[in-house]
């Protein structure tokens, strides 16, 4: 093991894993992050909490990071290389080790354009790739970026997004490839509504044989109701959502539209149980956290594994 | 080449409130290229002051000179012998020059009357797109000629992101994705297999975040 | 065709509009001129092509800038008629006096205190 990761030892064990988020309040009240911690703790191996997420400044993934900790609670720090240098990396890293924070997922992050801050200096020192570099690097050999010992390695469980529907399609394979040579151990992918493409990604994946090298966990996000399905097919770059998914939540009232996104997220991460290489899922219930143990439950993940 | 674009003629207008004898100083360097600063552009502004002064009242004497370039001595000192007759200069280069200029004529303010933009180049008549961002570490031959750091929104050096949507960038879907660009160019030169290899983490002390920068040729100073 | 048109009004030709300079535009509200208009051939029809079209943009532009400058963009257009149409030009100049009439003088002179009134028109003359 290159860490203490509870969601590292239940994927070296070909457990189909369980992990889904928390998005952190705008605030500075903790409540929000252990209430939201609280519901899901028992239906999943591991909580990835987002890293002020579409630029929106957001009580920090650290510190979230931190409070789920206490709570018993086995965080993902994900970390985008938007907002800070090398520097303020590599010591967020020692500190987040120091914490005992296992896992940390690694990403470039949404250009601030999007958010509220959109006349802020954006940093991108390093993008994704390096970020996963600099971790596996301070954890196997102890060194720092620019070459100095570290006294204290830190160990962590590495991750990466992969987003297989985002343009152009027969480069995001390499791109992934690429992340696992850079040191990704697990993979959390955009949310999958179009399982065709999926499906033919992970061919390519196969293909390579990099089903082997990394542990790729699905990702899934019910849709609320067809208002949201239409935002993220027409508003969201890289999300691909099938018109097929949208007859479907329009031949069905408002009022059960919610019921349905469900149900097709519980159907979609039973197909995706079948595909040959996905050994998780990824569960992005965004502001409906609520929901999370009812998937978990009816798609017949439960109970998950105890592991030391 | 270096592209600009005149600021709000309120903003100048403002600039030389109480000055009554000004010089508007173009160049006939990049701005002239991009319709910002010219001879032409030059007296587009007179004309436009003069207008806005005459009508609140306040008249104003302007000369209009037209400089080679602001960015060489040499062509700044045409200008010396009748600069302290004047209360300030509203110069229409780019930050370059305006600040050479106020380099060499200390007593006089110095106004700007362009933003200078970027590194470009002329896509169509009237279309500026920027290019390059001197970086100092030009890797344009790993990535098909071009520019990951000016066109990846996010100087991605190992793209595209997750963003990237039928060929354009999360930022602007107008924006073609440099990355996709990048790989597109690459297919055509049937190099594609440069993409498996990761570019390394960047050295930004070549750029501007390394502090302002200066070159010396020895073989060409005297 | 001897059809009148009012008598304030100066013409300048040109081969084309397309020779109009943003600059002339400006100098001749510089120049005490309280209106001014620019009329073109009918779009498709220009001899070399685009010059109306260039003119357009150009008498936009122009435009803005005396908007920013608070002389007022109302007072310069551009027109597009057929360098035959007689009537079509006297309709035009009578239009736009009648618009300037109603704007008063170019407000730089309530400064200077000039009393003349001047409405200067551009226009092609149908001579290649």
């Amino acid at each position: 093991m290159t860490s203490d990761s509870r969601l590292e030892k239940i994927l070296s064990r070909r457990d189909f894993a369980v992990t889904s988020e928390c998005g952190p309040p705008r605030g500075a009240d903790p409540e929000v992050i252990q209430k939201k911690g609280a519901l899901i703790k028992d239906f999943v191996d591991a909580i990835n909490v987002t890293d002020n997420q579409t630029s929106v400044v957001r009580m920090s993934s650290f510190s979230s990071c931190v409070i789920l900790k206490q709570m018993g609670i086995n965080p993902v720090l994900q970390m985008v290389t938007r907002d800070r240098n090398r520097i303020a990396i590599q010591s967020d890293i020692l500190g987040a080790a120091a914490l005992e924070i296992n896992n940390i997922l690694c990403l470039s992050g949404d250009h601030q354009k999007f958010g509220d801050h959109a006349k802020a200096k954006n940093v991108y020192d390093i993008d994704s790739i390096h970020l996963l570099q600099t971790v596996k690097q301070m954890r196997d050999e102890g060194k720092f970026l620019g070459g100095d010992d570290i006294k204290g390695k830190p160990r962590f469980f590495i991750g990466a997004a992969a987003n297989p529907f985002a343009d152009p399609f027969e480069f995001r394979v390499i791109r992934l490839a690429k992340k696992i040579a850079a040191g990704a151990q697990f993979i959390q992918t955009q949310c999958i509504y179009n399982l065709d493409r999926f499906k033919k990604w992970m061919q390519m994946v196969r293909d390579r044989g990099l089903h082997e090298k990394v542990h790729i966990l699905g990702g899934v996000t019910p849709m609320k109701s067809l208002g949201m399905a239409n935002y993220m097919k027409k508003m969201v770059p890289g999300m691909d959502v099938p018109d097929d998914l949208i007859a479907r939540l329009k031949g069905v009232p408002k009022e059960k539209q919610a019921e349905e996104g469900i149900k097709i997220c519980v159907e979609t991460i039973q197909h995706l149980r079948e595909i040959e290489g996905v050994r998780g899922v990824h569960i992005m219930a965004i502001e409906w956290e609520e929901m999370v143990p009812r998937i978990v439950q009816e798609t017949g993940l439960l109970p998950r594994p105890q592991v030391k | 080449m270096i592209i600009g674009k005149a600021k709000p003629i309120k903003d100048v207008l403002a600039m030389i409130e109480n000055h009554s004898k000004i010089i508007i100083a173009g160049c006939r360097g990049c701005v002239t290229v991009c319709s910002a600063g010219g001879e032409k552009e030059v007296e587009i502004l007179s004309a436009a002051l003069s207008l806005a002064r005459e009508k609140n009242g306040k008249p104003i004497e302007i000369k209009e000179v037209t400089l080679e370039r602001q960015c060489d001595s040499e062509y700044l000192e045409t200008i010396r012998s009748f600069v302290e007759e004047y209360e300030a200069i509203v110069s229409i280069a780019c930050g370059a020059g305006v600040q050479f200029m106020a380099e060499k004529f200390r007593r006089i303010p110095m106004y700007p009357g362009i933003d200078t933009n970027f590194i470009g180049v002329t896509e169509a008549q009237g279309v500026w797109t920027e290019r390059c961002q001197a970086c100092g570490d030009c890797k344009l031959h790993l990535t098909g000629g071009i520019c990951p750091i000016t066109r990846c929104a996010k100087s991605l050096l190992n793209g595209p992101c997750g963003g990237s949507s039928k060929g354009k960038c999360e930022v602007n879907p107008e924006l073609d994705c440099g990355w996709q660009l990048i790989y597109d160019r690459l297919k055509e030169l049937g190099k594609l297999d440069q993409l498996e290899i990761i570019i390394p983490i960047n050295d930004w002390s070549t750029s501007r975040d390394g502090g302002p920068r200066k070159i010396i040729r020895e073989d060409l100073t005297l | 065709m001897r059809l009148s048109y009012p008598t304030n009004i100066k013409i300048i030709q040109v081969p084309c509009t397309g020779k109009v300079d943003v600059l002339y535009l400006l100098k001749a509200f510089q120049r005490g001129a309280d209106g001014v208009y620019v009329a073109g051939c009918m779009e498709g029809d220009c001899h070399f092509l685009t010059g109306n079209l260039r003119a357009r943009k150009r008498v936009e532009y122009a435009k803005k800038i005396l908007d920013e400058v608070g002389i007022g963009g109302e007072r310069l257009e551009m027109y597009n008629m057929s360098a035959a149409d007689g009537p079509r030009f006297v309709e035009v100049a009578k239009e736009m006096t009648e618009k300037i009439k109603k704007l008063g003088p170019n407000p730089i002179k309530l400064c200077a205190g000039a009393a003349s009134e001047e409405n200067t028109q551009k226009k092609t003359d149908g001579v290649a």
